[in-house]
């Protein structure tokens, strides 16, 4: 070890899980493999290469820090490489895996379940059973709640999938009925619903429209993830799912008090809309939802991050991650500074494992 | 010590009626369910909105999303400025529900919730003798 390594992994405590990392999208070639032949043979008929959204372009800054990009500039890693980076860099033991391969854009439905079947086959093989320190994901085809739930009970069975990974945008919002199904599996199997930055685009990506820019588009992802929450608790998803825990996934952190403050200001005037939801807004996200801290949002005032955590007012609520390959920080700067070590370890030790309850099981 | 006011006649108060009184330079509004009467200060403990202005609802809860389970109806009256909404015989706030079993706040002034506002209008016994409504005060 380096003694640039050996500092770099003084970042995080034993045990720490990385809550986002990014294994690259795999090409329609790599799944190939993992499809029957009709979807291998209707794929290349249509000429389908590719399934990457307008999320993370290959070539955008934020897409992949720049000394994390492969030799020719691109997006391609492997699991040696991911991990030196997410993993043992830090000091992390085990780091959860989120694609962000655009399944969830197809209109066929039958195509999309014999796609994210092979996205999560592809994950399992190509990318948790090469690394022991990862786990994973699943990728639900969210056109077809039927076959979503059959892909997670399938993929549940093994134990390194943790969670069910939802865009933030897909084509309702989330508390709506028609996912309850899902969020039931996911609950019978004990895995968190998370809900990544991200879209179907089937709808525009902002709730005015489709603005003209990027930027436009990542930071509004902090306003969807307020109208899925608002969503959820409204609907009554957390009455009906006791056990369920959501984590928001990549789209900051320091918007939660002052929505919560509104989301609750005028629960008190509407309450009689929504009778289930019988107790404040707030405490109901402070128990069912967490969120992970890259990016968290923070101006440069290091004196800013105790006052919003004395505003957020759990300390159960925050999981961390580097969201590899996405150029959020420089260097080691993972967290926060200014961030207590006892508070560094709940962030980092105890809550992923208190959210992710398969990560304290060991795999040979 | 408790004073007793005649404050109405009962039938200046129709069937599920209300009306405003001024007792001993307090606002008070009385309400009348089902034949009894009800006295409430006419003060939102919120911020001071007059609930003698606001809708009389019924106890609306749920034991699952999606049901609706509606009793005692006229028990409620919402606040007309941001429809927080109060017991009419407790004077309990709906948005703290757990309280509003707890019989030792029925007719006290109440406490504050942990976010210091104050979650009880006040309330007062009432008495009728004859055609005379009375308010304890």
């Amino acid at each position: 070890m380096t003694v640039l390594e050996q500092a770099a992994a003084a970042v995080l405590p034993a045990g720490s899980v990385n809550c986002d990392i990014h294994h690259p999208n795999p090409t329609m070639r790599e799944l190939m493999p993992f499809m029957d032949d009709v979807w291998r043979d209707l794929i290349a008929a249509r000429g389908i290469t590719q399934l990457d959204s307008i999320a993370y372009p290959g070539n955008a800054p934020l897409s992949c820090r720049p000394d994390w990009r492969d030799p020719a500039g691109g997006l391609s890693a492997t699991p040696e490489r991911l991990a030196a980076e997410a993993l043992d860099r830090l000091g992390a033991r085990l780091g959860i895996l989120n694609n962000l391969c655009g399944v969830h854009m197809f209109y066929d439905s039958y195509m999309a379940v014999a796609v994210t079947r092979a996205l999560n086959d592809w994950t399992r093989v190509e990318w948790l059973d090469r690394h022991d320190g990862l786990r994973a994901s699943i990728v639900p085809p969210l056109q077809d709640i039927g076959a979503a739930v059959a892909e997670v009970d399938r993929c549940a069975a093994d134990r390194r999938f943790v969670q069910v990974l939802l865009p933030s945008a897909a084509h309702q919002p989330y508390g709506h009925r028609v996912y309850w199904p899902l969020y039931r599996a996911a609950a019978r199997h004990g895995l968190p619903i998370g809900i990544h930055a991200g879209s179907a685009y089937h709808h525009p990506v902002t709730s005015l429209g489709w603005p003209n820019t990027m930027i436009e588009d990542y930071a509004a992802q902090s306003q969807i993830m307020q109208t899925q929450l608002a969503s959820l608790v409204s609907e009554g998803v957390f009455a009906e799912f006791p056990s369920l825990k959501v984590v928001l996934i990549e789209s900051g952190v320091s918007w939660l008090p002052a929505f919560l403050w509104r989301f609750g200001k005028f629960w008190k005037g509407l309450r009689f809309e929504t009778p289930w939801v019988d107790r404040s807004p707030t405490e109901i996200v402070r128990d069912h939802v967490r969120l992970t801290t890259q990016p968290f949002d923070l101006p440069d005032d290091p004196g800013v991050l105790p006052r919003l955590l004395d505003q957020i007012g759990s300390d159960e609520m925050l999981l961390f991650s580097s969201d590899y390959p996405h150029w959020q920080f420089d260097g080691d700067a993972v967290l926060p500074s200014g961030l207590d070590p006892a508070l560094v370890r709940r962030i980092a030790v105890d809550n992923p494992l208190a959210t992710y309850p398969r990560l304290m099981e060991r795999h040979s | 010590m408790k004073q007793r006011y005649a404050v109405a006649a009962a039938d200046d108060i129709t069937e599920g009626g209300r009306l405003k009184v001024d007792v001993a330079g307090r606002s008070i509004v009385l309400f009348r369910v089902d034949g009894a009467f009800y006295a409430l200060a006419d003060r939102c403990p919120h911020q001071g909105g007059p609930l003698s202005e606001g809708d009389q609802i019924g106890e609306l809860s749920a034991a699952r999303p999606g049901e609706h389970h509606y009793c005692r109806r006229n028990m409620i009256i919402r606040c007309p400025w941001h429809h927080w909404e109060f017991d009419i015989d407790t004077g309990l706030s709906r948005i703290d529900p757990a309280r509003v079993k707890v019989r030792r706040y029925e007719t006290s002034v109440g406490g504050e919730n942990e976010c210091g506002e104050r979650l009880v209008a006040t309330t007062f016994e009432t008495s009728r003798e004859g055609e005379i409504v009375y308010v304890s005060m």
